[in-house]
């Protein structure tokens, strides 16, 4: 479904990926790994359209569709949502609001899906406006599970955000990937997940969000290119026993 | 009133749009009919009123004045605890309010108060009960409906100890005048506990000079909240409330909402004097130029301590324009503590990607912004006068972008 094709991008003058190639399927979730400053959000930010990111070659595919020069909202109603590490507060948008801008012409019971995210009491806060690490996180969710995107962006959905979250924050997300399956009576599990679609694609640094969802396959983003694919966990393990240096080794 | 200061301190003059000609407006005098009910109005006067806030149903209020050009044509009050009177009428009621009438704001604190009171047209004189708490507001309305008119208002508030208002007052005039000054002396005492909520709404038109004076005297436990909108075009306006918090544990708040359309000059701000101890000032201005010139200042004074102040101003230019921003903090005393904060600039482009990755193109991000950006809620307006103002904005909001 997205298709990341010898992409070169510039941040100004700075070269922040140097010849990415990445390819995602249907119900496919792919990690990226990397210590801070090689390009992960790079890429992500690129993916979803950012300005400042500029592609200099290369091309970024949706669903066969060249969305490499696509305004943001093109791309976000063509399915791609990312949840932002640092989202910006809007004031005086109320996040009830923003929730019933996410879905579009979804239908969504914004009571409900708040209190799966436990913040119904932020409906009627600005968006954003002084919520905690784990609030931050929460909200993002919750805007994405209105929106329903096909491809999730996920910048580090650890960051900021205690233990007791974390399990919260790990459940919504398998639910956002369409990983949440449970046994029903017309169908069987197997087909749920032929008809799945959502694919995912991660940035993690300590990896805790592997503890709840399915992650089929990894790589370790290194200052601008992509290297050392293997399953996310080996990868997990392997950067915590060697750190980041052993990928260095791979590149040369 | 123990302690009674007199505001005589001249605006400074930033320019010629800031001089109005006094000659070259009628101020004969302008009678007119009473409207015994405001729904007899024809309709286009009736749709500027309710841009300006004023329900012409009454339902909700607990009183209404109604001014057009120079003379009373509606005044009545519908709950007991609080009076509303046509000014003349209470200056012959009450033996010329001794304690009230130019006690806050001094005739000779320029040529537009001199004009008010060497000849009064009307104005409104509300005062509540002791003790008296009204819950639905009263309104006011200021209406210009003859052009080349100058009018002269003279308005007194009295908040009665430990009771508490809200009035809503709207300033417009008639769509077909071509011209008009409306000048505006306003005179708020706010006594020992009592709260005090004042909205005003400026509904004016491209040709209409404006001149309100006000100053606010706030006692012991007193708070007084002062809202200002302004989302229309108007050809120029100087207004610069002053609010004395004299008595100790005393409170304001001022909260402006201004957009300034192309060939609008608005100069508006407020200050506040903090002679109470433990009193506590906040002001915010939201403002948006268009292509107008916006002047914003404001000031907060702190003689006592403890005291603590802040001055919030943000303004957003949308099109070529100007926003001046004049944040001023002067501390008299060591111990005061005052804040500001101030912004001029454009709409967060980090915000506008933030809301098209939820699927809005720019245009609709961008108006959003802006919409939440002029948001009333902390304004604590009654639901169907916000649900009134939002619909302004999003009008206003639609010929912006």
């Amino acid at each position: 479904m997205l298709e990341v094709k010898d992409l070169h991008v510039n941040i100004g003058d700075k070269k922040v990926l140097k010849g990415v190639d990445l390819q995602l399927d249907h119900d496919e979730t792919f990690i990226l790994f990397g210590p801070n400053g090689s390009g992960k959000t790079s890429l992500l930010m690129t993916i979803m359209g950012f300005g400042g990111y500029e592609v200099v070659q290369g091309s970024i595919y949706l669903n066969g569709e060249d969305v490499t020069h696509m305004p943001i909202y093109e791309r976000a109603r063509r399915g791609i949502g990312m949840s932002f590490q640092r989202p910006p507060t809007i004031n005086g948008l109320k996040t009830r609001n923003m929730v019933e801008l996410c879905a579009g012409e979804n239908e969504v019971d914004v009571d409900a899906l708040a209190e799966e995210v436990n913040l119904q009491d932020f409906l009627d806060r600005d968006v954003n406006s002084g919520f905690s690490g784990g609030e931050l996180k929460r909200s993002e969710l919750l805007q994405l599970l209105a929106q329903k995107p096909e491809l999730v962006l996920f910048d580090e959905p650890e960051s900021g955000v205690d233990l007791e979250n974390m399990a919260l924050i790990g459940k919504m997300v398998r639910r956002l990937l369409e990983q949440d399956l449970q046994p029903q009576p017309d169908k069987s599990m197997k087909e749920q997940k032929n008809q799945r679609k959502t694919s995912g694609l991660i940035i993690t640094h300590t990896g805790h969000i592997l503890d709840y969802i399915n992650a089929d396959r990894g790589m370790v983003m290194y200052n601008g290119v992509l290297c050392c694919a293997a399953r996310p966990r080996d990868i997990l393990e392997h950067v915590r026993e060697y750190g980041y240096e052993e990928c260095v080794k791979c590149l040369k | 009133m123990p302690k009674v200061n007199q505001d005589k301190k001249e605006q400074p003059t930033k320019n010629d749009r800031e001089e109005v000609e006094l000659e070259s407006y009628n101020f004969a005098g302008e009678q007119s009919e009473l409207i015994p009910d405001l729904r007899q109005l024809d309709q286009n006067d009736k749709e500027q009123l309710i841009m300006a806030g004023v329900d012409v149903n009454e339902e909700g209020r607990s009183g209404t004045y109604v001014q057009m050009n120079s003379s009373k044509v509606h005044c009545d009050t519908c709950h007991t605890g609080v009076e509303v009177l046509d000014i003349k009428d209470a200056l012959d009621k009450y033996d010329n309010l001794p304690e009230y009438y130019w006690q806050a704001v001094s005739p000779d604190k320029d040529k537009y108060t001199r004009a008010v009171a060497d000849n009064l047209h009307g104005g409104y004189f509300i005062r509540t009960e002791k003790g008296a708490k009204i819950e639905e507001p009263v309104q006011s309305c200021l209406f210009i409906k003859k052009s080349g008119l100058g009018q002269n208002v003279h308005n007194i508030i009295v908040v009665e100890e430990d009771s508490e208002l809200h009035i809503i007052t709207g300033c417009t005039v008639s769509q077909d005048v071509e011209a008009a000054l409306h000048l505006g002396v306003s005179e708020i005492y706010v006594k020992r506990g009592g709260k005090l909520t004042f909205t005003m709404i400026h509904n004016w038109g491209e040709q209409i000079e404006v001149r309100p004076r006000t100053v606010a005297h706030v006692e012991e436990d007193g708070i007084f909240m002062n809202n200002y909108i302004m989302l229309k075009a108007v050809k120029s306006i100087q207004l610069y409330p002053t609010i004395y918090l004299n008595g100790d544990r005393s409170i304001a708040r001022s909260n402006s909402i201004i957009v300034t359309p192309p060939g609008s000059y608005v100069n508006s701000g407020s200050r506040v004097v903090l002679n109470g101890e433990d009193s506590r000032a906040e002001i915010i201005a939201r403002t948006i130029t268009t292509g107008g010139t916006l002047l914003n200042p404001g000031h907060i004074i702190g003689n006592a301590v403890p005291a603590k102040g802040h001055l919030e101003c943000k303004g957003l230019i949308l099109e070529d324009g100007t926003i001046h921003a004049i944040p001023e903090l002067e501390g008299n005393v060591a111990g005061v503590e005052l804040s500001h904060e101030a912004a001029v600039g454009k709409v967060d482009q980090e915000e506008i990607e933030y809301l098209m990755a939820r699927g809005m193109d720019e245009e609709e991000a961008t108006s959003t912004i802006v919409r939440g950006f002029l948001n009333v809620d902390i304004m604590g307006l009654p639901p169907e006068l916000k649900a009134s103002i939002d619909k302004t904005i999003e009008e206003a909001g639609e010929e912006m972008f």
